[in-house]
């Protein structure tokens, strides 16, 4: 009978116990999209501006790793994203981008001052295909590789911390 | 000058609350005479913590900009209400306010407790002086409230707008009166396992407390259930949101609590389980304060995320209900259980109400945490929803629901009259009203009907405890018991007419369109911007009809400036029969307007049963009261115990 009441005090020390390893161990409140290591969903995007192309999922199959940024012109990290984005583009490397809930102007606007290491940019009107990549939020950066496959995803702005990462990862997957 | 002074009273009773705690162990270690001292201290101690608050409220009233709390939480434009409330909507301010009625309710168990014998009295003294001190520590090193800012700013940061609303400044209030009316009932449960005097008296000094933490928890729990329907714009009265969880699970240990209790004070029995009961529901009470102050768990309500003061409520937590379990280990044993009772009586019934409650607890406590469960131990994130806790918990309230009509209809002891045959008439209304659900529609689902066949069948039973009693001698605890029983079957009804019977209709609306919802047809008239005192608004004019002459609603999307804020104020209009329910969402590329309606059939009800749930519980509590001013306790307590 008296090893019996003791069990109000083990539940307490296993609750206490977690949450103790809560306050420890904060959650991480990004959302993970689970399409990384799957291949990319079907989509297709317009063009926005004048001389870059829109794209499809497929056409990021080329056989060489690349990035897809998301990206906004409202976005404020974004601009702080953009010098990083070009010092990796001046490295080789290819990145195409998705505008999301964005305008043709704007986004012009946006290329004009921050720079433009972007190859190719669909726009992505209500956040359809933001949705159906399983992001979140802008920016966020998807490291694709040469068969349409998602490998890693970065959430939230890169940084110039995060270049020879990027780098590593994209040399490995060639 | 006032926020010195209030700082001052905090550290003041502190240390009275520390001298309060050596008194006690004095008293039962020595057997010294201190039953006079410990009084004055533990009056004193709730005086000086009700400066230390008001010094607080002095300055939000006057909006002194250079306490920091002040700034971080207040705007001199503000309503003068919201000035007020501003006080306690925020962390350290809130602390203040729970331990200040914490030590209130000291002092008015010091000054009002007659009944109870003098050892256990300074034992539970004793153990409120204890949880106050963790209180006053955390207020004095982790947060204190009267810190000031230097030079003083010219203007505060402003408060959530979403809190600037009456039932804010009344919602948190009446859940901490109930939290700590529960912490009462805990110490007195330590004081009596200390001393080894579990009986009835202990559980009709005990009763009150219980009672009244009771109803302000029913009440509070309903008014933020309405806060949330009206103020959120998302048209649902409960959302199995973990911080709503937090103030339920109170509650359920509050309701067996209160069920159990009367089991002690009548007969005797149940002696171990109600200690125990008593010790969980003020547990349940930290743990919902722990989950809302740490933040751990994500919610709608996340207020401040901070580690150190997770840490310290959850030491807190971990030392008071280590301590009361531990002291239920060692002492438990020792109690005697009282008078026996058979397999068909108004015991058996209660333990039954006690059991099923529990288990709902239960289901509600792991639906809560389980996320957490999960990720500590595999990684994997993951959701508990409503479809959970409503497959899960909904048959079983059912079945509680049903048994409520069923147990005040028994007698204590043994029941040999044939109490089934009364249940005839309710038991025909039930299947009525199932046989009705049935006709009226066809996609309605079985959880729904069952849940009208319940509340038919309650409605009916809950009022035969007066059948054939002179309604002027029925005792006002009986009279409670039937009106909080009425009002469970109240709310049930409305529930079930909102999962039945309400119709939504999400559209982009043009000017002039008329869009249908439930037999509703709404028109958008205009949309207009205007303002108030700290907000500018986009205003919709709707004019809504159903056959008789048309009313007008003006649903709002609020800007708020301090802090930059957007809040949808729906527009409601309440009719016998339900709720037309508006709100006013973007402007939509093509020149319309996003527009959401719901007609809601009954649902008022749901609150209207939760105010009558709460009215009974203090009719029985004024009933118990008045009893003891005007018979004295002795003729009180076994007078008290014969309403079979």
């Amino acid at each position: 009978m008296s090893r019996l009441r003791l069990i109000p005090i083990i539940l307490l020390l296993w609750l206490v116990s977690t949450f103790a390893w809560r306050l420890i161990k904060p959650a991480d409140p990004a959302v993970r999209s689970q399409l990384v290591e799957r291949t990319l969903p079907p989509f297709t995007l317009a063009p926005i501006v004048a001389g870059k192309p829109g794209f499809t999922s497929t056409d990021l199959a080329t056989g060489k790793p690349r990035l897809l940024n998301i990206f906004a012109s409202w976005c404020l990290p974004c601009i702080g994203e953009a010098p990083v984005l070009e010092k990796l583009r001046q490295r080789g490397v290819e990145i195409d981008a998705i505008a999301v809930r964005d305008t043709p102007v704007a986004v012009q606007t946006f290329l004009n001052i921050h720079g433009d290491p972007y190859q190719r940019i669909g726009t992505d009107p209500q956040s359809a295909v933001q949705i159906t990549l399983g992001s979140s939020g802008v920016p966020e950066t998807f490291v694709v590789d040469g068969r349409g496959v998602i490998r890693h995803q970065y959430v939230g702005p890169l940084t110039e911390a995060n270049i020879p990462g990027v780098i590593a990862q994209l040399e490995a997957l060639k | 000058m006032i926020a010195e002074t209030g700082l001052a009273a905090l550290w003041l009773t502190a240390g009275l609350a520390a001298y309060q705690l050596v008194l006690m162990l004095l008293a039962l270690r020595f057997d010294l005479p201190v039953s006079r001292s410990i009084r004055a201290v533990a009056v004193v101690q709730g005086l000086l913590s009700l400066l230390a608050f008001a010094a607080l409220l002095l300055v939000f009233a006057r909006s002194d900009m250079s306490v920091a709390l002040v700034f971080a939480n207040s705007h001199s434009d503000k309503p003068f209400i919201y000035k007020i409330a501003g006080a306690w909507g925020n962390h350290e301010g809130s602390m203040l306010m729970w331990v200040t009625i914490l030590a209130i309710s000291g002092a008015l168990l010091a000054l009002f407790s007659r009944k109870l014998s003098e050892r256990t009295l300074i034992a539970a003294l004793g153990s409120q002086a204890v949880l106050a001190l963790g209180f006053y520590a955390f207020l004095l090193i982790a947060s204190n409230p009267f810190d000031r800012l230097f030079p003083a700013p010219p203007n505060g940061q402003g408060l959530n707008p979403l809190l600037q609303d009456p039932g804010l400044a009344f919602h948190p209030p009446t859940l901490y009166l109930g939290y700590v009316g529960l912490s009462v009932a805990f110490s007195l449960a330590v004081g009596a396992l200390l001393t080894g005097e579990v009986d009835g008296r202990l559980a009709r000094a005990m009763r009150p407390w219980v009672l009244g933490a009771w109803v302000l928890l029913t009440l509070g729990i309903t008014a933020g259930s309405y806060w949330a329907y009206y103020e959120l714009g998302w048209g649902g009265y409960w959302f199995w949101d973990p911080v709503e969880n937090a103030s339920l699970m109170p509650w359920l240990a509050a309701t067996a609590l209160l069920h159990s209790i009367n089991v002690l004070a009548a007969r005797g029995a149940l002696k171990a389980w109600t200690m125990m009961l008593a010790v969980i529901a003020f547990s349940m009470s930290m743990v919902g304060t722990f989950l809302v102050r740490s933040g751990i768990l994500t919610s709608v309500h996340s207020f401040a995320i901070d580690p150190e003061r997770g840490t310290f409520l959850l030491a807190l937590l971990t030392i008071y209900v280590g301590a009361a379990f531990a002291l239920f280990a060692w002492r438990g044993a020792t109690l005697k259980e009282g008078a026996p009772f058979e397999l068909v009586s108004r015991e058996t019934g209660l333990v039954i109400n006690n059991l099923l409650l529990s288990v709902i607890l239960g289901i509600v406590f792991v639906g809560t945490l389980y996320p957490l469960f999960v990720e500590a131990v595999s990684g994997e994130k993951m959701s508990v929803g409503g479809p959970y806790f409503n497959a899960v918990a909904g048959p079983l309230a059912l079945v509680l629901a049903v048994l409520v009509g069923v147990g005040p209809l028994l007698g204590w002891r043994r029941e040999r009259r044939p109490v089934l045959r009364v249940l005839r008439v309710p038991a025909l209304l039930a299947v009525t009203a199932f046989v009705i659900t049935i006709i009226l529609s066809a996609s309605i689902s079985l959880l729904v009907r069952f849940g009208f066949a319940a509340a038919a069948f309650l409605a009916a039973s809950s009022i035969l405890p007066l059948v054939r009693r002179n309604p002027l001698r029925t005792p006002l605890a009986t009279w409670g018991m039937v009106v909080a029983h009425f009002g469970i079957a109240v709310a049930l009804v409305g529930m079930a007419a909102n999962a039945a019977f309400t119709s939504e209709r999400l559209a982009v609306v043009q000017l002039g369109e008329t869009v249908k919802v439930g037999p509703w047809l709404v028109q958008l008239e205009d949309v207009t911007p205007t303002a108030g005192q700290n907000w500018t608004a986009t205003e919709a004019q709707l004019r809504a009809s159903r056959g008789s002459g048309p009313i007008s609603l003006k649903p709002q999307t609020r800007y708020f400036t301090d802090p930059v804020t957007e809040t949808n104020e729906a527009a409601i209009d309440t009719f016998w029969n339900g709720q037309l329910y508006t709100v006013l969402g973007k402007a939509d590329p093509s020149g319309g307007w996003q527009v959401r309606l719901w007609w809601k059939p009954f649902v008022t009800l749901i609150w209207v049963g939760g105010f009558l749930i709460a009215f009974g519980g203090a009719l029985a509590l004024g009933g118990r009261l008045w009893r003891m001013r005007t018979r004295g306790p002795a003729a009180a307590s076994w007078r008290r115990e014969r309403y079979a």
